[in-house]
């Protein structure tokens, strides 16, 4: 199938584009950002995407920096990084800076599909897409990282966390766009782990879960993902396990928690998810 | 690979030559339908079906667009597709262009819009009113055959495509049996999926006055026959191209309604048209495959010796049949192959071809044999845990021995030669099974279950007129031929009805003549897919094309000799007698004279010819067909090793070992190549296709986000060994090979992770095995036996 037809826009900065969405937004409503075009891409070929106009975003210098402390006339304060939306997966993944200081970005973004994938997808895509079995939304869910979002009001921060509210479903206006995200650089006695169960090498997972610890920040955050909704923390188990060690982590706990989080899943999907939570979060101790 | 690299010196029978057809490719210089463009050319697309059974009312061409919208009432004079065959039961399902009176299944086309670009020719098909009332759909085999009330084809009195009863020795030889084992095992729906998918492009040759159908195609003189035959024209009027294919598997061997809607445009409006599938297409409306259910009986004694087998076997059929080779060739197959390498005496099968409101089904790289190779190596085993012996001795005696060859089955098939207990010990060695027994007893850090399966088939290929006679085709292959003509510089051209779609034929039907002739690999040049270049075959499917147009391709070479040794003779003053042919050149008592020299002598300095010269020149088409034309049967063992995620329900192959013998290797290099891809979608089968249907007959599977196919990283290191047992009935003992790689890799790897949970009494006998299939087995097992210990 081919898409059907759209009227294609592509902002050279930053206030053009949030200009070129607030009219059409306010005209018609039916105005759709696009950055690397990974799923929106297919979505239009399938025509299950139909926008009347599609804003290209991926060549906004201001949407393609990398910046932490320590790159060279940043703005980003000490002990945070900052990704801007239209950086690529691949992008991340080949960094040499820093970022979050213990990898785990870098590690997220080199999961991501494949690597034809990861050459045009992009952090913001990835997050105002929000595909509930998607990577980024897990992360940097449990990494505690903000959302900086641009709308012709202004600029808002949003945890990443709150941003996404169900599958395919962000606190997105028609009318804004994500401009970067924004967190915090992990301690040198953080740990993290990250487990996806996928049937096969850049599938979407069955099951995925990321964990997150920084005891010199308090930060302890367990993440369960692919749940067909946005991702689920289980704040309860994360606090046992920074409380207790890997003595809190066992099946059965793990079980608890997910059920006391999650309903409606099956026996099978339960097991997956256990499984992904087990797995991921006994890294942390194994690191 | 091998680590025995295998194969012999020189450019002949044997020799592991680089493929001929490589460099095109490898570097994107290759030309597919979907590469071409003429002036003036339209692009076609469909409107389908969205619903799975319905009464179609009316089809409204959108208002303005009147003229570039087609409908089945516009096609007058285009006959229906149909495929009679004279299987006894066979019931004809017709099939036309575009849909009349009813739509069978989501996708069927039931208009085509036609414009400038395929993007606003989809822009005019979305405009198309259709109203359709809908009826019940069947998407259940089992529950379709015993409804007579609601019915696909109104004329059958049920859904039945046909019914094969087959009993040979039955009775007698289960009364000896002391050990009875069931078991019920069943594929799922699947699609085919080549890298390249259909595509037809037609255009009318006012010079030629002829209609040119470019098409993706393995049968490009069988499509001519049908387009002719279904437009109601003239052969004269149709020439078929099938340049590059990329990939074929049994999706291209038979006339599609979309081609014939697209050689009815060009031909009545005289200028180009073209459809190219995509893939949304091909998974929602292409043909389906794979999809058998299995009850076997197993009569043993306590050897675990099969003495009888009693089957049921249930094919799902899809809506509609196929023209030329009918649905009738799946069960056929299915019925004939079931008993496989084994040495039975009893048999007895039913088998039910079903229709349902799927996509139709066509025979898949393997046929019906990697169903019944899934289920009679799945018997296999059961039979050895109820026997309580090793799986591999109970293989070993029940195989057919080389004593026994050639062997008439309990099937009446006919198997010409070979070892298959030694391909299966060899793949034992090979597999290395006492260390990973060893492993599988110490258990892995990890937590994973380490399991070893066996699976052995044989494959009948190349077979011939009276094997498809009897499937009682209404298109039977018989000789195939080869023109093989002497250009005046001395190469050679190839030219065969067959045609290559990965299977290197280019460079492989070059070896061939290489050995006949001793011309140089590089000057020799096959010409294939185009019924305008070359002469008639019934193409390229059933592993046929290496021995039937190998055959030809000798046979018009050899032919060839007598006339360049008589010429040559002339110009080395000697007589023919006393020269011979060798190196690509004629030697005398005197001296030598090239193939080059002789050529040139023919065609452009006939001066120097003898008097006598043979008038039919330095061309010769000749036929070819094996004296014995039940097939040549070439067989395999597969041993594999998993590891099973009992937690993430995950299946891991850790080794793959291969032991095949096709015969005589025309290039060990290709049949390894050819072995490979039917693994790696054997492996697809096993653990990651499936199209499935909702209650409603609609196609779940749309894209392939949501139909898995194997990537390179699921695909294990596979190795391959190679036995080389000669035909005794083919030209230098040459077999077919092109669809056993993806016979045995669902048995194999259920067989090995059915030995991995054994002692759990989990046992998995549905295709494909997701972690959802596994991990509910595995919760089975664990309620119907809580004392056991599962994980």
């Amino acid at each position: 199938m081919k898409a059907a037809r759209f009227a294609y826009e592509r902002p050279a900065d930053l206030s053009s584009a949030v200009r070129a969405l607030g009219e059409y937004a306010a005209a018609s409503g039916d105005a759709k950002p696009m950055a690397g075009g990974q799923s929106l891409g297919p979505m239009l070929n399938l025509r299950l995407a139909r926008p009347g106009r599609v804003i290209d975003l991926s060549r906004i210098a201001a949407l393609r920096c990398i910046e932490s402390a320590a790159t060279s006339a940043s703005v980003v304060p000490d002990g945070r990084w900052r990704i801007g939306a239209a950086v690529t997966h691949a992008e991340i993944e080949d960094s040499p800076a820093p970022l979050d200081g213990r990898g785990f970005l870098r590690h997220v973004a080199s999961g991501i599909a494949y690597r034809a994938v990861r050459n045009r997808g992009t952090i913001g895509g990835s997050l105002a897409h929000a595909d509930p079995a998607a990577d980024w939304p897990l992360a940097l869910n449990a990494l505690g990282a903000q959302v900086c979002i641009l709308g012709p009001g202004g600029r808002r921060d949003v945890s990443a966390a709150d941003f996404m509210r169900a599958g395919f479903s962000t606190v997105l206006a028609d009318d804004e766009i994500i401009e970067a995200i924004d967190g915090p650089v992990l301690s040198a006695e953080a740990r993290w782990g990250y487990w996806k169960i996928c049937r096969k090498t850049g599938e979407f997972p069955e099951a995925s879960a990321a964990a997150v610890f920084d005891p010199v920040r308090g930060h302890a955050r367990i993440v369960a993902g692919a749940l067909g909704t946005a991702p689920v923390a289980l704040e309860g188990l994360a606090e046992a396990v920074a409380r207790l060690g890997s003595v809190a982590l066992t099946t059965h706990a793990v079980d608890q928690a997910l059920v006391d989080a999650v309903s409606g899943l099956d026996a099978v999907e339960r097991k997956l998810h256990v499984t992904a939570l087990l797995r991921a979060t006994r890294q942390v101790f194994e690191s | 690979m091998s680590d025995e690299l295998h194969g012999k010196p020189g450019e002949g029978i044997g020799a592991r030559v680089p493929r001929k057809e490589d460099a095109r490719h490898m570097q994107g210089r290759g030309a597919f339908v979907a590469d071409m463009q003429f002036p003036g050319q339209r692009e076609v697309a469909f409107l389908r079906s969205p619903v799975a059974h319905g009464q179609l009312r009316s089809v409204v061409k959108p208002v303005g667009f009147e003229s570039s919208v087609f409908v089945r009432a516009d096609m007058a004079g285009v006959l229906p597709i149909a495929a009679p065959s004279t299987l006894p039961t066979f019931k004809l399902a017709v099939q036309h262009p575009l849909a009349e009176g009813k739509v069978r299944f989501v996708g069927e086309p039931v208009a085509m819009a036609i414009a400038r670009t395929r993007a606003d020719a989809e822009d005019i098909a979305e405009t198309i009113e259709l109203q359709i009332d809908e009826l019940p759909v069947h998407v259940d085999a089992h529950k379709a055959r015993l409804d007579r009330t609601n019915l696909l084809h109104a004329d059958w009195g049920d859904n039945v495509f046909l019914t094969l009863n087959y009993e040979n020795g039955f009775d007698a030889a289960m009364k000896d049996a002391t050990v009875v084992v069931r078991r019920e095992v069943s594929l799922a729906r699947q699609a085919m999926v080549p890298m390249e998918g259909r595509a037809t492009l037609a255009l009318w040759d006012d010079r030629a006055g002829q209609l040119v159908v470019y098409t993706s195609t393995q049968v490009p003189h069988v499509i001519r026959v049908g387009i002719a035959h279904f437009l109601g024209i003239d052969e004269g009027l149709v020439r078929v191209i099938s340049p590059d294919v990329g990939g074929g598997f049994g999706y291209k061997c038979v006339l599609w309604p979309e081609d014939l809607c697209v050689a009815w445009l060009a031909l009545r409006d005289r200028r180009p048209y073209r459809w190219i599938e995509d893939r949304r297409e091909h998974l929602v409306a292409g043909a389906n495959c794979r999809q058998h259910a299995y009850a076997l009986t197993g009569y043993a004694d306590q050897r675990g010796r099969l003495l009888a087998l009693d089957a049921e076997i249930t094919i799902d059929g899809g809506a509609y049949s196929n023209w030329p080779f009918t649905i009738g060739l799946e069960p056929g197959q299915a019925t004939g192959n079931l008993p496989g390498p084994y040495d039975i005496r009893g048999y007895r099968v039913k088998t039910h071809c079903v229709a349902t409101n799927k996509p139709g089904f066509l025979p898949y790289r393997g046929v019906a044999r990697t169903g019944v190779c899934f289920a009679m190596e799945q018997l296999m085993d059961a039979i050895a845990r109820a026997v309580d012996r090793d799986p591999f001795d109970v293989r070993m005696e029940n195989l057919v021995t080389a004593a026994a060859m050639p062997y008439n089955s309990i099937a009446r098939k006919h198997y010409d030669s070979g070892d298959y207990p030694r391909a299966l010990t060899m793949a034992r060695d090979k597999i290395g099974i006492e260390a990973w027994r060893e492993r599988q007893r110490r258990g892995e850090p990890d937590g994973r279950r380490i399991g070893i399966g066996f699976a052995s088939y044989c494959e009948q290929s190349a077979h011939g007129t009276s094997v498809f006679a009897s499937w009682g085709l209404p298109l039977v292959p018989g000789y195939d031929s080869a023109t093989v003509r002497t250009t005046p510089d001395g190469g050679l051209e190839v030219r065969v009805g067959v045609h290559s779609h990965g299977q290197g034929m280019e460079t492989t039907l070059a070896q061939v003549a290489h050995e006949v002739t001793g011309v140089p690999v590089a000057r020799i040049h096959v010409v294939h897919g185009d019924t305008g270049l070359t002469p008639f075959s019934t193409g390229t499917y059933a592993s046929r094309s290496i021995v039937m147009a190998g055959g030809a391709v000798a046979r018009a070479c050899e032919s060839l000799i007598p006339r360049y040794r008589h010429i040559g003779a002339h110009m080395l003053g000697c007589t023919t007698d006393e020269t011979r042919f060798e190196g690509g050149e004629v030697r005398g008592p005197s001296g030598s004279v090239s193939l080059r020299e002789i050529a040139a002598a023919w065609y452009l300095r006939p001066e120097r010819l003898p008097a006598d010269v043979d008038r039919n020149g330095l061309e010769a088409t000749l036929g070819y067909k094996p004296d014995v034309d039940t097939g040549a049967f070439s067989y395999a063992s597969h041993a594999v090793v998993v590891a099973v995620d009992m937690e993430s329900g995950g299946v891991e192959v850790l080794d793959y070992v291969i032991v095949e013998d096709c015969g005589t290797l025309v290039n060990p290099m290709v049949v390894e190549g050819q072995t490979l891809g039917g693994v790696v979608q054997g492996i697809g089968t096993a653990l990651y296709e499936e199209s499935p249907y909702d209650e409603n007959g609609q196609p779940l599977a749309s894209t392939l986000a949501d139909y898995t196919l194997p990537g390179a990283t699921e695909v294990p290191p596979i190795r391959i060994y190679h036995l080389e047992t000669p035909s005794p009935y083919t030209k230098f003992g040459i077999k077919g090979m092109g669809e056993g790689g993806a016979i045995a890799p669902p048995a194999v790897i259920f067989n090995a992770v059915n030995d991995a949970l054994a002692d759990l009494g989990v046992e998995v006998n549905e295709t494909p095995l997701d972690p959802r299939r596994l991990l509910e087995a595995i919760e089975r097992a664990r309620v119907a036996a809580p004392a056991r210990k599962v994980a």
